[in-house]
């Protein structure tokens, strides 16, 4: 099977709609079937991968945790949008520290988090053979 | 790369994230209620300038359902579903906006 | 609906309420597809619930291979290994014993 660079854009906050975890289900599908994949979060999509989330008071899954095997998917590359955080008064040290570990060194954590311009985003997107939004 | 956008920018965020993002061979074409976006006068003058380009599309039928044929822009060119077709053909990879 | 020592179970035999798992139900899941369940399978079966608990999510087999050789050894961080434990595949048939929803993205 021929290899596709896919790039999933996430826009929405978690909880509020579905959005959020349809993505990261379909994301580790594709990943399952080892295609590269990396993902952008941009506007509200940045709340998904924020730390300290506890959906345990509205009785849903906290599907946060769930972005830590990002890494083990061979997911290793997370774009986030530096205006979106900037408009929202967030900064990179309120993401969830995301990693991946690099086999060929030991299983050294790397982090996965790559914090862009949307001008770079612009470019990220260009390069790809599918992108979806979610 | 062609840009799609599906919801009135009155109400979402969607065209403008799409124009946050855009670099300069891409074009726009608007669905759904992404057509609210092409209306005259509307207040928003990057997507005016691209317009101006000839690189924003709007589908007829859901401008045609809406009501709003007469009060699309000038530089805005309207294509059918054949037309949308054609866009995906020519600009690759397509992004939707929602 | 089915039930395995009281436990209710889908049409393929995976637990409805994950809350109801015990080890007796491993056992007897593994029983009832002709399995004795040795050590080495709780390691795979104990590994899968950790990483359920940690990450909210089954992994994928190819996920599971090579956590599991990172774990217990490169000798075990195969394919052949994992089937020779189980045989329907150390995905869906490890997942069903230990008591998990079938892995995302297992056809």
């Amino acid at each position: 099977m021929a290899t596709k660079k896919f790039m999933y854009l996430n826009r929405k906050a978690p909880y509020g709609t579905v959005y959020a975890l349809e993505s990261l289900e379909v994301v580790l599908i594709a990943a399952a079937f080892e295609q590269d994949v990396s993902l952008a979060f941009i506007d509200d999509g940045v709340y998904q991968i924020v730390e300290g989330q506890n959906p345990e008071g509205i009785g849903m899954k906290n599907f946060s945790k769930t972005y830590h095997a990002l890494g083990d998917y061979d997911i290793k590359q997370l774009f986030v949008s530096a205006e979106s955080l900037e408009e929202r008064g967030l900064s990179i040290d309120d993401l969830m520290p995301l990693v991946w570990e690099d086999e060929d060194e030991d299983w050294a954590e790397k982090p996965s988090i790559q914090v862009v311009s949307n001008a770079e985003l612009t470019k990220l997107m260009s390069d790809q053979d599918v992108c979806l939004s979610f | 790369m062609l840009h799609t956008v599906n919801k009135s920018s009155f109400e979402r965020n969607s065209l403008q994230s799409c124009l946050n993002t855009i670099d300069d061979s891409s074009v726009i074409l608007l669905i759904e209620d992404g057509v609210i976006s092409a209306a005259k006068n509307t207040k928003s003058p990057m997507l005016a300038d691209l317009a101006a380009q000839g690189r924003v599309f709007a589908l007829q039928g859901d401008v045609e359902a809406r009501g709003i044929s007469s009060k699309v822009a000038d530089n805005i060119k309207l294509v059918d579903y054949a037309g949308f077709v054609d866009l995906v053909v020519e600009h690759g990879t397509a992004v939707s906006w929602l | 609906m089915a039930d395995i020592l009281g436990a209710e179970v889908d049409e393929e035999g995976f637990l409805v309420d994950l809350k109801d798992w015990t080890k007796e139900i491993a056992v007897e899941m593994a029983k009832g597809d002709d399995i004795d369940l040795s050590v080495e399978h709780w390691d795979v079966i104990n590994f899968l619930r950790d990483y359920f608990e940690e990450y909210q999510i089954a992994p994928a087999v190819r996920v599971l291979t090579k956590a599991i050789g990172k774990q217990f050894g490169k000798e075990k961080g195969n394919s052949k290994y994992l089937y020779s434990l189980f045989p329907y595949g150390p995905g869906k048939q490890g997942c069903r014993f230990a008591g998990l929803p079938k892995p995302t993205g297992c056809i």
